[in-house]
C-alpha cells in the first residue's frame, strides 16, 4: 500500500511524543512523510500538490495532537482547501474513493477524562466524528483511530510503547498486511497489538 | 610663500562664501565660483597674466571632468542614445553654427570669425548642465537624457573644431590646434603629425586595456591609499601631457582614457579618487573665468554684451526646442532640454583662446565673448527656474499634445515609480485598481500606460502636480519616492490639503519613520525591513530551525520592533534634533526591550511570546476539571 503521513504539530519540541512518533514514521521505508507546518509555515497551502499527493497514495494518515477537541489549525486549513468540490466530493469528485484514512492522535486527557462523567464528557471517538464523516463523504474508509491518552510524559512506558507500535502499524500498512476492509466498520482496534499479531 | 598663501586664502575664502551664498539663492555653485572670480580678480591682478600658472592648473578641472564623464560612459547606454546622440547632437551643432555664422556675417564680421563664434555658441556647458541636472535629480528624466546625449556629442565635436581653427586662420597646416602650440609635432609635416596623433590615441587605448589592470592591481596590493590616488591623478595628468604634446585636446584624451577604463574593476576607486580634485579644480577654473572678466570693458560695452547674451540664448532655444520636438521628446522634457542647454560652455573659452592665438579674433572681441559666455552661464539657473514654471503650466492645463494626461479623479495615487513604487503599482493593478502614478522617468511612465494607467510626468514632490493628480479627491496616497526629504514634504502637503486621505509611506530608516509619522503618514513601511526579516528567516531555517518556529519567532520580532517604533514615535517632535531630545535618547534604550534583552542572552521574555499557545500545562497532569464547572482546557503533547 502507498502510505502518506500528514503530520501537523505547530510546536515541535524535543520532548514531544508526537515528534518522536514523527521520527519513527520518517524511518519507515516506502512511505511518504509530510510535516505540514514545515512545508506551509505561512499557511500558504499548495492545493494542486496536496491533491496530487492524495491521488498517489492509498492510505492517508493524519498524525496530530488533539487541540480543543479538534485538529491543529493548519490541518483544518488543509481540509478546507485541499478537499475541494469536484476533487474530493460531489458528482465528479471521486479522486479519493476507495482510499483509507487513519487518525493517529494524542490527547492530554486520560481515558477516564474522555468518558461519560469524566471532565471531557465524551469518548474521544465522538470528537473525531467530523473527520470520520469527512472520510465517508469522500468515499474513504475511516479506520479505527490510533490514540494515545494522557500523552504528557514521553518517559512513561505507555508513551514509549505507543511510539514503538506506531512504527509497526505504518510498516504493516506499507506491506499491505492490514485487512482494511474488515477494520473499516469498527470503532476501535488494538493497533498496538497488531505488530505482535503479525510477528514483526 | 606669503604671497602664495595669501592668493590661496583669497581664492578659497571667496569660493566658500560666494558658493554658499549662490546656493542659498538657488543659483547653483557655478555662478558662485564665477562671482567669486569676479570679486577676487582685480585684487589679485589676474587679468595681467599673473595667474597664468593658476589658469593652467585650473584647466585640469575640465580634463578631470571629462575623464570622469568617460568613466561613466556605458557603451550600451551610448548605443541606446545613438539616435539622439548623432541626430539631435549633430543637427544642433550644425544648425547653431550656421545660424550664428550667418548672424555674425550680417553684423559685419568675417566668415571665419563667424564660424569660430558659431563653434563657441554650439557648445553648451557640460559642467553646469550636468551638475544642475544632477542636483535637481533630472538626469534620468527624458529631457535629462536628451541633454546628456547632446552634451556628449558636443564634447566629441570639440576635436574637429580645434583641428579646424588653424584652417580658418589661413591654412597653416603645420601647427595643430590645442594648447600645445609649441609642441614637437608642430615641426613635423602634416602626414607625420597625423600619424603621431593616431599613434598617441592608439597608445592611450592600448595602455588602458592591457597595461592599466596589472599596474593598478600592483598599486592596490601595496595597500597605500594615497599612492593609488597619486596613480589616478598621474593617469589623468600623463594623458593630458601626451595629448598636448601631439596637439590634441587634453580634455578629449582624458575622456578617451575614461571610456577605456570604464569597464575596469578599478573604475569606482578611480572615480572616488579623482572626484574631489575635479570639484575643486573645476571651481578654480570657473573662478579664473570670473577673474578674467574685465569690468571696465563691461561698463563700456554693456549694451553689446546684453544684446549678444540675449541673442545667444534665444537663438540656442530656437534651435534646440524644435529639434527636440522633431526627435519626439515630449513637450515638457523638450523645454528642459532647450532651456538647460541654452548657454555656451567652458569649451568656448578654450576655442576663444585658440582663436586669439591664431589672430582670428581681436583682444576686445575675445573679452566681450568671454563676458557673453559668462552671462549666458549666469542666466542658466534662471532658465531652469523658468523650466519649472513652464512644466507647472503644462500640468495645470493638461497640455494639448498629452491628452491622456488630463487630470483624472483618481482614488489612489502612487508617487514615485522606482523599484518600490513599481511593485506597489503592480499589486494594485493585479487587483483591478488603476492608480494615478507620478514619476519623472518617462520610460517607466510609458510602460505603465500600456496597462491603462493614468500617469503624470514630473517631480512628485511638487504640490501642484499632486493636486492635479487628484489629491483632493483621492482615498489613498502611496509615497514611494526614494528621496528622504521629498517624501516628508509630500506627506506633509498631502495631509494638509486632504485631512481624510490614507497615506502609506516608504521610510528609509527608523528616523525617517518618525519624520513621516510626524508629517501625518498613516502607514509607514521601512523599505528594506521586510526583506531583511525574510533573509533572517532563511538564515534561521538554514541553521535547522523548524520553518513554523522560524515564522513565529520572526513574527514576534517584527511585532516587538514595531511596538518599539510606536513607543518612540511620540517622543520625536520633528523639530528638536534627536541628539538634543532627552526623552528620545532615554526612550531609545527602550526601543526593542524584548529584542535587545534576547540579543543579550536573556531570551525568557522573547521565548514566552513565541511559545504562547500550544504549550501544554505542566507535564504529568491532566488539567481537565472534575466537576466544578470551570471550562475545560485541553492540550495534547
Amino acid at each position: 500500500m502507498r502510505v502518506l503521513v500528514l503530520f501537523a504539530h505547530p510546536a515541535q519540541r524535543a520532548s514531544s511524543i508526537n515528534l518522536a512518533m514523527a521520527g519513527v514514521a520518517r524511518g519507515v521505508d516506502g512511505l511518504t512523510f509530510v510535516d505540514l507546518y514545515a512545508e506551509y509555515p505561512r499557511f500558504e497551502i499548495d492545493i494542486d500538490r496536496e491533491q496530487r499527493r492524495l491521488v498517489d497514495h492509498d492510505v492517508i494518515v493524519f498524525q496530530f495532537p488533539i487541540y480543543w477537541y479538534s485538529t491543529p489549525s493548519l490541518l483544518k486549513e488543509w481540509q478546507d482547501l485541499v478537499l475541494e468540490f469536484g476533487f474530493a466530493y460531489g458528482p465528479l469528485g471521486k479522486h479519493l474513493t476507495g482510499k483509507a484514512l487513519l487518525v493517529a492522535a494524542t490527547t492530554g486527557g486520560r481515558v477516564t477524562d474522555y468518558a461519560e462523567g469524566g471532565g471531557n464528557n465524551y469518548p474521544v471517538r465522538q470528537f473525531l466524528l467530523p473527520l470520520q464523516q469527512t472520510a465517508t463523504l469522500c468515499g474513504m474508509s475511516f479506520l479505527p483511530p490510533f490514540v494515545l491518552h494522557g500523552a504528557n510524559r514521553i518517559e512513561a512506558p505507555e508513551a514509549q510503547a505507543h511510539i514503538a507500535a506506531y512504527g509497526g502499524v505504518l510498516r504493516a500498512l506499507v506491506r499491505d498486511e492490514v485487512d482494511i476492509a474488515s477494520l473499516a466498520g469498527r470503532d476501535t482496534f488494538n493497533w498496538a497489538g497488531l505488530p505482535l499479531a503479525l510477528g514483526s | 610663500m606669503e604671497g602664495l598663501a595669501f592668493t590661496i586664502f583669497a581664492y578659497l575664502a571667496a569660493a566658500v562664501f560666494a558658493v554658499i551664498l549662490s546656493r542659498r539663492l538657488g543659483l547653483g555653485s557655478v555662478v558662485g565660483y564665477i562671482a567669486a572670480g569676479i570679486l577676487v580678480g582685480p585684487i589679485l591682478h589676474v587679468a595681467d597674466g599673473g595667474s597664468g600658472y593658476l589658469e593652467q592648473f585650473s584647466e585640469f578641472g575640465i580634463v578631470m571632468m571629462l575623464f570622469l564623464i568617460g568613466l561613466e560612459i556605458d557603451p550600451q547606454m551610448v548605443w541606446r542614445l545613438r539616435g539622439k546622440l548623432i541626430g539631435l547632437g549633430g543637427l544642433q551643432v550644425v544648425l547653431t553654427l550656421a545660424l550664428v555664422c550667418a548672424v555674425a556675417v550680417l553684423c559685419g564680421l568675417t566668415w571665419q570669425q563667424g564660424a569660430l563664434f558659431g563653434c563657441v555658441a554650439a557648445l553648451s556647458s557640460t559642467a553646469i548642465v550636468l551638475q544642475t541636472l544632477e542636483e535637481k535629480g533630472l538626469l534620468e528624466s527624458d529631457g535629462g537624457r536628451a541633454s546628456f546625449a547632446v552634451l556628449l556629442f558636443q564634447d566629441l565635436a570639440v576635436i574637429p573644431m580645434l583641428a579646424a581653427i588653424p584652417l580658418l586662420a589661413g591654412g597653416d597646416h603645420s601647427a595643430a590646434a590645442g594648447h600645445g602650440g609649441g609642441s614637437f609635432v608642430a615641426s613635423l609635416p602634416g602626414w607625420a603629425s597625423a600619424l603621431v596623433t593616431l599613434a598617441a590615441v592608439a597608445f592611450v587605448v592600448a595602455a588602458g586595456h592591457y597595461l592599466s589592470r596589472p599596474v593598478f592591481r600592483a598599486i592596490a596590493n601595496l595597500g597605500l591609499r594615497e599612492i593609488f590616488t597619486a596613480a589616478a591623478l598621474l593617469v589623468v595628468v600623463a594623458i593630458a601631457a601626451l595629448m598636448s604634446g601631439v596637439g590634441l585636446s587634453p580634455a578629449l584624451g582624458a575622456f578617451l582614457a575614461g571610456v577605456v577604463l570604464a569597464n575596469s574593476e578599478f573604475k569606482h576607486e578611480l572615480q572616488n579618487d579623482v572626484e574631489p580634485f575635479k570639484g575643486l579644480l573645476l571651481g578654480l577654473f570657473f573662478m579664473t573665468i570670473g577673474a578674467k572678466v574685465d569690468l571696465t570693458l563691461l561698463v563700456e560695452h554693456w549694451a553689446i554684451v546684453a544684446a549678444a547674451t540675449l541673442a545667444l540664448v534665444l537663438l540656442k532655444i530656437a534651435v534646440l526646442y524644435p529639434l527636440a520636438r522633431l526627435f519626439r521628446v515630449r513637450a515638457a522634457a523638450a523645454w528642459l532640454f532647450a532651456l538647460g542647454l541654452a548657454q555656451a560652455g567652458e569649451f568656448g573659452f578654450v576655442l576663444l583662446s585658440v582663436g586669439r592665438e591664431r589672430a582670428i579674433l581681436s583682444e576686445d572681441m575675445v573679452s566681450i565673448a568671454i563676458l557673453v559666455i559668462t552671462f549666458g552661464m549666469v542666466v542658466t539657473p534662471a532658465l531652469f527656474i523658468l523650466y519649472d514654471r513652464i512644466v507647472t503650466a503644462f500640468d495645470s492645463r493638461g497640455s494639448s499634445d498629452q491628452p491622456q494626461e488630463a487630470p483624472p479623479a483618481g482614488t489612489i495615487i502612487v508617487a514615485g515609480l522606482g523599484r518600490f513604487g513599481q511593485i506597489v503599482t503592480r499589486i494594485l493593478l493585479a487587483n483591478g485598481h488603476k492608480p494615478v502614478v507620478l514619476d519623472y522617468q518617462a520610460g517607466v511612465v510609458d510602460a505603465l500606460r500600456k496597462f491603462g494607467i493614468r500617469s503624470f510626468f514630473g517631480d512628485a514632490g511638487r504640490p501642484d502636480l499632486l493636486e492635479s493628480a487628484g489629491l483632493a479627491k483621492a482615498d489613498v496616497l502611496v509615497v514611494a519616492v526614494d528621496d528622504v526629504d521629498r517624501a516628508v514634504e509630500i506627506v506633509a502637503h498631502a495631509r494638509r490639503s486632504n485631512p481624510t486621505i490614507r497615506i502609506v509611506a516608504r521610510a528609509y530608516d527608523r528616523l525617517h519613520h518618525y519624520r513621516l509619522a510626524a508629517a501625518g503618514a498613516d502607514h509607514i513601511v521601512r523599505e528594506v525591513f521586510g526583506a531583511s526579516v525574510d533573509a533572517g528567516k532563511l538564515a534561521l531555517r538554514a541553521l535547522g530551525m523548524h520553518p513554523y518556529e522560524v515564522e513565529k519567532r520572526a513574527n514576534v520580532f517584527v511585532e516587538q520592533d514595531l511596538a518599539g517604533l510606536a513607543r518612540m514615535a511620540p517622543l520625536f517632535d520633528g523639530v528638536t534634533p534627536v541628539v538634543d531630545n532627552p526623552d528620545f535618547i532615554a526612550g531609545f534604550n527602550d526601543i526593542g526591550r524584548v529584542i535587545e534583552a534576547a540579543m543579550l542572552g536573556n531570551r525568557t521574555a522573547f521565548d514566552d511570546l513565541v511559545q504562547r499557545g500550544w504549550t501544554p500545562p505542566a507535564f504529568g497532569d491532566s488539567h481537565v476539571p472534575k466537576a466544578d464547572g470551570r471550562p475545560p482546557v485541553e492540550s495534547g503533547a
